[in-house]
Order: C-alpha cells, then sequence, then structure tokens
C-alpha cells in the first residue's frame, strides 16, 4: 500500500457557495476515502422562524439559499397551506409555477457556465451566462427582483404579473430556446468532454437509495424521481412536460440531465403564459389550526423538504428545512472513491453544491518538506491540463 | 394531534394505508392518514426493523428527519418519501427524557447519517449505535451539554463565549504555505 495523503478542499473553496470542508484521502493520485464537514455558516434558521410568525417565516427561509429563494418559501407555505386546507386560487398556481421554472432555468445555466470553467472551456462559461441574464432580467421584471424574490405567501403570492410582463416573459423564453440548443449541441457533442466527463464520478441507482438522493443528481442515475411529477404541486399537473433522465449516473449524465431541463422550463413557462387563468392572486387564511404539515418541493438541485408544526398559535412550534444537497452531498462517498484528483473537482460540482465566489482556502502543508499540497488553483490547472491532455491526443 | 394523548385510530385507507399496514405490530397508533400524507408512531425500541422494511419498499427514500421537543422526550420524525406514487410517510418515535436514548438507523439506512449527527448535535438525541457521531453542525469546541435548538435554549442569554483563537500546528494559514 502507497502512503496515504489528506488533500483539503475548502473550507471556503469556489467550488461551493457555502462553507464545506472535502477531505480526500488519497493514495498517490487515487482517491480512497472522503469526507465531508459542514456547518461552518450554519444560521440557525430553523430556531430563528420559531420566534417569527407564520407569515414573516417565507421572507426568512427564503434566505436560505440564494439560488433556490423561490422553492424554499414555497415548500414552507405548501407545508402550512396543508395543515390550514387553503385552497390556493389557479392564477396563483401558475404565477407560482413561472417564478419556479425561471428560477431553475437560471439555476442550470449557472451550473453549466461553471462546469465548463472548471473543464477549460471558458467559451462555455461565456456563453450560459450570457443566456442566464435574459432571465434574470425576466424575474426582476416579475418579482421585483434578482433573488430573494419574496413572492410566496400563504395562500398565493404577493404579486401579479400584468400581460404585457407576461408577454415579455413568453419572448424571452422563445427567444432562449435557439441559443440553449446551440449550446446543447456544443457541449454534448464534443467528443473531448465525452472523454473528460463519461465513466467519471459514477453513482449508481443503488447508492441514490441508499443516500437518499434527489433532483438532477439522482435522474443522472436514470433514476426518474421528481416532485412536480410524483407529487404535483403549483400549475405542473396541468401543463405537458417530461421529466429528463440520463443512463450513466456519471458527470456527463448529470450534465445531459440539466442541460436538457432548461428545454422542459421553457417549455413550461411558455405554456403557463398561454393558458394563464384570470383572477384572484391570493386567497384569505384565517387562523393556522394545530396540525402538521409537510410541503416538498422540486428546487434545481433536487427535492426541498420542509417539515412545519403548529399549535394553533402564530407561530410554528417546529420548522425543519431540509435542502437538497444535504442529501446529495454525502453520495461523493460513493461517487468520488477510485477517481483520479483532476477528475474529483467536476464530480464535486456535478450534484452542483452551490458556488461561491470566494476564493480563500486552506493549504495544508507537508510538514516535513513544507511543500504546500494541491490549493484551488492546483485542482482547476490539474483539471484543465487533463482537458488540454485529452484534446491533444485526439 | 401533537402528542399521543388521543388514543383514537384512523382508519387506515389508500396507498398511504396499505404502507402502515405492511409495517404490521411496528405501528402503535395512526394519527394521520389522507391519501397522500401518512403519520404514525411507532415502537421506539424497533425503529431499526421499521427503516429496514421501508427501505425494501419500492420507490421509497429517506427524505429527511426532524426531531422535536415535547413533553416525554424529544419525537425523532423520520419522513419517507414515496416515488413514483407521491406520498411522504412519517413515523414518529420517542427519545425519552432524561437520557434521549434511541436505536441509530444510520447502519441500515445511510441517508440517516448525517441527519442524526444534526439532531445529535442540535437536539442532544443519543443515537446508540451510530457509526460516526462526531460533531456535525456545532464546532468542535461548542459546550457538550448545550443543545441549541431545546426550547429552553436562549439565542442570546446561552450563547457560549468564543474559543480562543488557536492555530493547529502543523497547518499554516493562509498565504503562509507558499515557499
Amino acid at each position: 500500500m502507497s502512503h496515504r495523503t489528506v488533500v483539503n478542499i475548502g473550507p471556503y473553496h469556489p467550488l461551493q457557495e457555502e462553507a464545506e470542508f472535502y477531505q480526500l484521502y488519497v493514495e498517490g493520485e487515487t482517491v480512497v476515502d472522503v469526507d465531508v464537514r459542514i456547518s461552518y455558516n450554519h444560521r440557525g434558521i430553523e430556531k430563528l422562524d420559531e420566534s417569527k410568525t407564520f407569515d414573516q417565516v417565507p421572507f426568512v427561509v427564503e434566505r436560505v439559499c440564494g439560488i433556490c429563494s423561490a422553492s424554499h418559501p414555497l415548500a414552507y407555505v405548501q407545508a402550512v397551506e396543508e395543515i390550514a386546507h387553503v385552497r390556493v386560487p389557479e392564477r396563483a398556481l401558475y404565477l407560482r409555477t413561472i417564478v419556479n421554472e425561471l428560477e431553475r432555468l437560471h439555476s442550470h445555466l449557472l451550473w453549466v457556465g461553471l462546469a465548463g470553467h472548471f473543464l477549460g472551456y471558458n467559451t462555455v462559461f461565456m456563453w450560459a451566462w450570457k443566456y442566464r441574464e435574459p432571465v434574470m432580467d425576466v424575474l426582476e421584471t416579475a418579482t421585483g427582483s434578482r433573488v430573494n424574490y419574496a413572492n410566496c405567501k400563504i395562500g398565493g403570492v404577493r404579486r401579479d404579473i400584468d400581460a404585457e410582463q407576461l408577454k415579455h416573459i413568453d419572448q424571452v423564453c422563445s427567444e432562449l430556446v435557439g441559443p440553449l440548443e446551440m449550446l446543447t449541441k456544443a457541449v454534448l457533442d464534443d467528443p473531448i468532454l465525452h472523454a473528460r466527463l463519461k465513466k467519471v464520478g459514477i453513482l449508481t441507482p443503488q447508492a441514490v437509495k441508499l443516500y437518499g438522493a434527489c433532483g438532477p443528481t439522482a435522474r443522472g442515475s436514470g433514476v426518474p424521481i421528481d416532485v412536480r411529477r410524483d407529487d404535483p404541486y403549483a400549475a405542473y399537473d396541468r401543463v405537458d412536460w417530461k421529466v429528463i433522465t440520463a443512463d450513466g449516473g456519471d458527470v456527463f449524465g448529470k450534465a445531459v440531465v440539466r442541460l436538457l431541463e432548461c428545454f422542459e422550463s421553457a417549455k413550461i413557462i411558455r405554456q403557463c403564459v398561454r393558458d394563464m387563468p384570470a383572477g384572484e392572486i391570493d386567497a384569505k387564511v384565517e387562523a393556522i389550526p394545530p396540525g402538521e404539515g409537510v410541503g416538498h418541493v422540486e428546487a434545481p438541485r433536487g427535492e426541498t423538504f420542509h417539515y412545519v408544526r403548529s399549535d394553533g398559535s402564530n407561530r410554528p412550534v417546529r420548522h425543519k428545512i431540509r435542502a437538497p444537497s444535504y442529501n446529495n452531498v454525502p453520495t461523493f462517498k460513493a461517487s468520488c472513491i477510485g477517481l483520479q484528483i483532476p477528475d474529483v473537482a467536476i464530480t464535486l460540482a456535478s450534484v452542483d453544491p452551490c458556488y461561491s465566489c470566494t476564493e480563500r482556502m486552506c493549504v495544508a502543508v507537508d510538514a516535513q518538506s513544507h511543500k504546500s499540497l494541491y490549493n484551488f488553483a492546483d485542482l482547476v490547472r490539474l483539471s484543465q491540463e487533463k482537458t488540454e491532455r485529452l484534446r491533444k491526443e485526439r | 394531534m401533537t402528542v399521543a394523548a388521543s388514543k383514537t385510530q384512523v382508519p387506515l385507507s389508500g396507498l398511504v394505508g396499505e404502507i402502515l399496514a405492511r409495517l404490521g405490530d411496528l405501528v402503535v397508533e395512526v394519527h394521520q392518514c389522507t391519501h397522500r400524507r401518512g403519520i404514525a408512531r411507532i415502537d421506539p425500541l424497533r425503529t431499526i426493523e421499521a427503516a429496514e422494511r421501508m427501505l425494501g419498499m419500492d420507490g421509497s427514500r429517506l427524505a429527511t428527519a426532524t426531531g422535536i421537543e415535547v413533553r416525554d422526550g424529544i419525537d425523532i420524525l423520520y419522513h419517507w418519501a414515496f416515488e413514483p406514487a407521491g406520498l411522504v410517510v412519517t413515523l414518529k418515535a420517542l427519545a425519552p427524557r432524561p437520557g434521549f436514548e434511541i436505536a441509530s438507523v444510520a447502519n441500515s439506512v445511510p441517508a440517516a447519517n448525517w441527519i442524526e449527527r444534526e439532531m445529535h448535535d442540535l437536539l442532544g438525541v443519543e443515537f446508540v449505535g451510530h457509526p460516526d457521531m462526531r460533531r456535525l453542525i456545532l464546532d468542535d469546541s461548542w459546550p457538550k451539554d448545550l443543545h441549541p435548538l431545546r426550547k429552553d435554549f436562549d439565542q442570546i442569554l446561552d450563547r457560549p463565549p468564543l474559543p480562543p483563537n488557536q492555530t493547529p500546528p502543523d497547518v499554516v494559514g493562509e498565504g503562509g504555505g507558499q515557499k
């Protein structure tokens, strides 16, 4: 057995938005074990919610994640609506669907861009983020903000979208399809990306079940689970769309799922705009009775799960939040073992554990030689060099 | 419906009812059984058996677990999602005072690993037989008997002082390793 070394990734690292600490145990270049430590930035939102009224909680939970800031409030209000048996007006359901799909669209494009960067495909990064920008503009038009939309409330939505804005949304989505096709083709038909991503970081369907993985991470392994179809909420059962899956369970499969889901999202939004019913955008909600409710929503990264318990007062007794990456990140135990170090960066990135603009990391230094082990720049460089090498070999 | 005070049994119906029926005598009391949601209390001494049976069912997935402080202890709620049926079945088991001990299901269901560590940190539930009970949410320097999600924890008054700033001797901080 060769010498075993620890490679630290994190706690602060450009691969992820939240501070997470991966320790790769490597023998030579091969990863033999992974340890993950989280919660360097735990904000105690569950505790905080116990001191907020039911109406205030959506504004707190949309700050759980800057990207999923439509999914978290929606999961929470669905849990409360389940307790209070609220009938949400039809128009509000469609409006919720539009905002949630716009969120998925921008999140997936963000991931595609960053994945491109890690692999040394900066053109993909530029393209994807260019096409993401109109989506962000539309979100701003529809909700008044690029992040933290403050759109959901118990019983409906807070803000209507008028006919002119709907037309604008429809136009942006239809204009997006052409460039998206070009981008998808460029990525999926590239022989070097095939060589680089196929059979890398494989997650088997059995591991998906054991680790409770969800979202594109599960669908990339050919497991067709999607809350939007399985437990329909908002207007997802009223529009025509399909669940995208890919076989293989490798990084390539997850990329395929995310890229093709962008088309489904655009399709869903356009249908919602077309079929948008008239009427109220919220229902009047009286006091929340005692009881317990579950709300889950398909966020861009997978199922967001909220559990709320009420005792009849105006505050939740308990509010449990489980974000999708909480179940997806432990799958590295299954998918990273046996990989080479250059492949780890993209495998960690493939479940989309939220990215960051924080350019800091912990550098481990060998105590004897005083030589530093890998830092993040090295990892990206290794990853980009491998792509370059494959390109030359062809 | 908050604690097991009422002994009224809800009739089992639909797919949720079938799932609860398959658990047999593990189910002590059924609180809720609608067409997509089920909540039932199970025998706290047989949680592992219940988890294994749930994991063995088609399309099941442990979504997460919740710990709630109640009068007699801490209720552990295992939320099982079923796809493509779109069900969520919640199984409750009580970790009684004063020790808050309950058997860990993480050996059978790896998805429970992190969430049990989280409940151990935040609520002080002792999961017996957990494979890796290190701190997950709280810092290693956090006092051992202080659990921030308990009802009697005050976010301002009970906050422990920050630990002294320490740099482990063999790790050089940012920029220090660039020689």
